[in-house]
């Protein structure tokens, strides 16, 4: 490991020598993580379940929407919230100077 | 031999050739690569071994028809086994990853107590073998439905070639199959689908196109006195469809075979990019499936709506010999279909069609020609087979590595240890074998419980044990002991197993529902029990600390 690793920003990495960096980086974590489970529940749950029948009062290409939503759009919603974390996790390893070495490239 | 057999045939022979090929290519030396495939398994294909391992016989044969005859609340099977990654990904996956071992109980057991792991390994046989006895059931009846080989002899080939690469490579052979067999399943799903939407649409997506045709669905179901296809809650009420659903998310994310596929990544962040490759191959066939059931059943109701029973369509008469579809003796013509037996017995409806009939038959329905057809036999048994292989080894691991050299051999050497690992698992394929030929009575109704029983015991109690450094042995004990009491309580006082009868569902919840319920009752029990009794060691304590950051911090040096 050479010495003069960098974060992408270029500084040391942000929250201390301590291990106060350590609250940082888990809060951080936790609140993507619990936006996410936000949209998780409200795409399933709200508009394939709790209010499809308002929703089916809309039809797109044939689709009534909460119809849509509770057979297609959940799904497509679910890939998109596991990219994102993917990609906003890698981000905060780097940050946080906790990813690892030997890398296994997602899309690689 | 008709023609589709003979294409049956060839690709069944064909794929499983390679299945053999890889198992060569495959095998392990050491438990490290028998139990976890030397955690050198890179992210995409660790995606596609997770699909295969996921998709199971009734994923591939019987969901579409399912679908097709629930309508709209087809959405619970949907939303329900793949929203369960998402919790995965972000609740499970990376972390039990970091901390690196072989199998589920084995966390548990570090976490919290030896306790603990006993009952997590006992829970884990006994959800995956009322799941395994499925799958080589599934496997022996698409042997008997495309090459006419008698369902015993069926189950035996099947199980013969998942013993081959099952024993001698283990995790990293099943691993490599995997790949193989969701290739073969995917393809074999997707090119009847596509088909099928552009003769009907033209336009060949049939994600896209099925909403052209859901006016004309509805329409052919007020004819034939059907509930309309897209109106929700016909099959089930509201809060049922809630709970189930809910049910099914968080029991796949609790679930042991699909948990460990992520023991075998290179990384933590491997296994969260596994996890998104993962649930984008899944959705490749769970996004088809609505639209296959929805076309096959206007097909089916549109070529047999008033039709005089010996003037039925010619798929009607082919499949007759097998049992999935009836036509009714007292009927001069067709005017209502079910998928219900029972209603079928009573006389009530003309036509009697099975659920699996729609995936099966759907080429043939649609008038594809002969090598589609025979292809999609080729991709049942892969389902079927590589969801069995995964479960064999959460079986054999639970056995081997869990109970076997902790409460028998102790000391046991690498050399040993991967010897009676092989054992166990030979073991574990005979008895899946005997299983198969003769499914105990229960099974069919207890597999779809597997879910709820895996919600109530194992999700809970892994997801506090990462998150809540608080949570401890006595908690845990007591939290999945609750869940599993309430949850299997609720289903024997509604359900005919074991002799007991059945009673009227509480508030119109369930069995396959009262999972979510058993989970809260688990998740509350662990923290009360938790708080109430002393905190965990500091050593734990550090553990969970630990899990949190995929490596060390890489400090910049001054």
């Amino acid at each position: 490991m050479s010495d003069d690793v960098m974060t992408p920003e270029g500084g040391p990495p942000p929250g201390g020598g301590s291990n106060g960096w350590r609250k940082e980086y888990w809060r951080k974590n936790l609140r993507l993580m619990v936006a996410l489970l936000i949209v998780w529940f409200a795409v399933s749950f709200g508009c394939g379940i709790l209010f499809v029948e308002q929703l089916n009062q809309v039809v797109i290409a044939g689709f009534p929407l909460g119809f849509w939503f509770a057979q297609q759009g959940s799904i497509y919603t679910f890939i998109v919230l596991i990219l994102v974390y993917a990609i906003r996790m890698d981000r905060l390893d780097r940050e946080y100077g906790v990813h690892e070495r030997d890398h296994d490239g997602g899309l690689t | 031999m008709s023609e589709t057999q003979v294409w049956a045939l060839v690709f069944v022979v064909l794929s499983f050739g390679v299945y053999i090929y890889i198992a060569w290519r495959s095998r392990v030396k050491e438990t490290k690569g028998f139990f976890v495939a030397e955690q050198n398994v890179p992210a995409v294909a660790n995606g596609a071994a997770v699909a295969a391992d996921w998709m199971s016989a009734a994923s591939f044969i019987s969901m579409a028809g399912l679908i097709a005859f629930l309508g709209s609340d087809g959405s619970i099977y949907l939303m329900g086994w793949t929203g369960g990654y998402v919790l995965l990904a972000l609740l499970l996956a990376p972390y039990l990853r970091k901390w690196g071992k072989f199998t589920v109980p084995e966390f548990v057991g570090d976490r919290f107590s030896e306790t603990v792991r006993s009952v997590s390994a006992v829970v884990a046989i006994i959800v995956s073998f009322t799941y395994v006895v499925g799958q080589m059931a599934g496997g022996g009846i698409v042997f008997a439905r495309f090459l006419e080989i008698p369902q015993a002899g069926g189950v035996a080939i099947a199980a013969a070639v998942i013993f081959t690469y099952a024993v001698f490579g283990g995790m990293k052979g099943i691993t490599w199959t995997q790949v193989a067999q969701y290739t073969v399943l995917i393809v074999a799903y997707l090119i009847p689908a596509w088909a099928v939407a552009h003769t009907m649409t033209g336009i060949p997506i049939p994600q896209v196109s099925f909403g052209q045709i859901l006016d004309e669905l509805n329409a052919l179901q007020a004819e034939f006195g059907l509930d309309q296809y897209t109106q929700a809650f016909t099959a089930r009420p509201q809060i049922d469809v809630f709970l189930v659903t809910m049910a099914l998310m968080i029991g796949t994310a609790g679930l042991p075979h699909v948990i460990i596929r992520f023991y075998t990544t290179k990384s933590v962040r491997g296994s969260r990019w596994s996890a998104l490759w993962a649930l984008v191959f899944i959705a490749l066939l769970y996004t088809t499936a609505p639209a296959v059931g929805a076309f096959t059943k206007v097909n089916l109701l549109d070529g047999v709506q008033g039709q005089a029973v010996d003037a039925l369509p010619q798929w009607v008469q082919n499949w007759q010999a097998t049992g999935l579809v009836s036509v009714s003796e007292t009927s001069e013509t067709v005017n209502s279909v079910t998928n219900n037996a029972d209603t079928f017995a009573a006389g009530e409806a003309d036509l009697l069609v099975n659920n699996d009939i729609l995936v099966l038959a759907s080429p043939e329905i649609a008038g594809l020609p002969a090598p589609i057809v025979g292809l999609v036999a080729a991709g049942g048994l892969a389902a079927a087979m590589s969801t069995a292989a995964g479960l064999l080894l959460v079986i054999s691991s639970s056995v081997s590595h869990d109970l076997y050299f902790r409460y028998v051999d102790h000391h046991a050497s690498e050399a040993r240890r991967l010897g009676v690992s092989r054992i166990a698992m030979g073991l574990a394929v005979l008895v899946a074998i005997y299983f198969g030929i003769n499914p105990p009575a229960f099974v069919a109704q207890v597999v779809a419980f597997a879910f709820g029983l895996a919600a109530s015991t194992f999700f809970p109690i892994l997801v506090l044990g990462i998150f809540w450094k608080r949570a401890n042995a006595a908690g845990a004990v007591s939290g999945m002991l609750a869940g599993l009491v309430f949850t299997a309580s609720y289903m024997i006082y509604t359900l005919e197993v074991f002799g007991t009868s059945a009673n009227e569902h509480v508030l119109g919840i369930s069995p396959e529902g009262i999972g979510t319920i058993g989970a809260v009752v688990n998740l509350v029990v662990t923290i009360v029990v938790s708080l109430a009794t002393r905190p965990p060691s500091e050593e734990v304590q550090e553990m969970v600390e630990q899990i949190r950051y995929p490596s060390e911090r890489e400090e910049t040096h001054a």
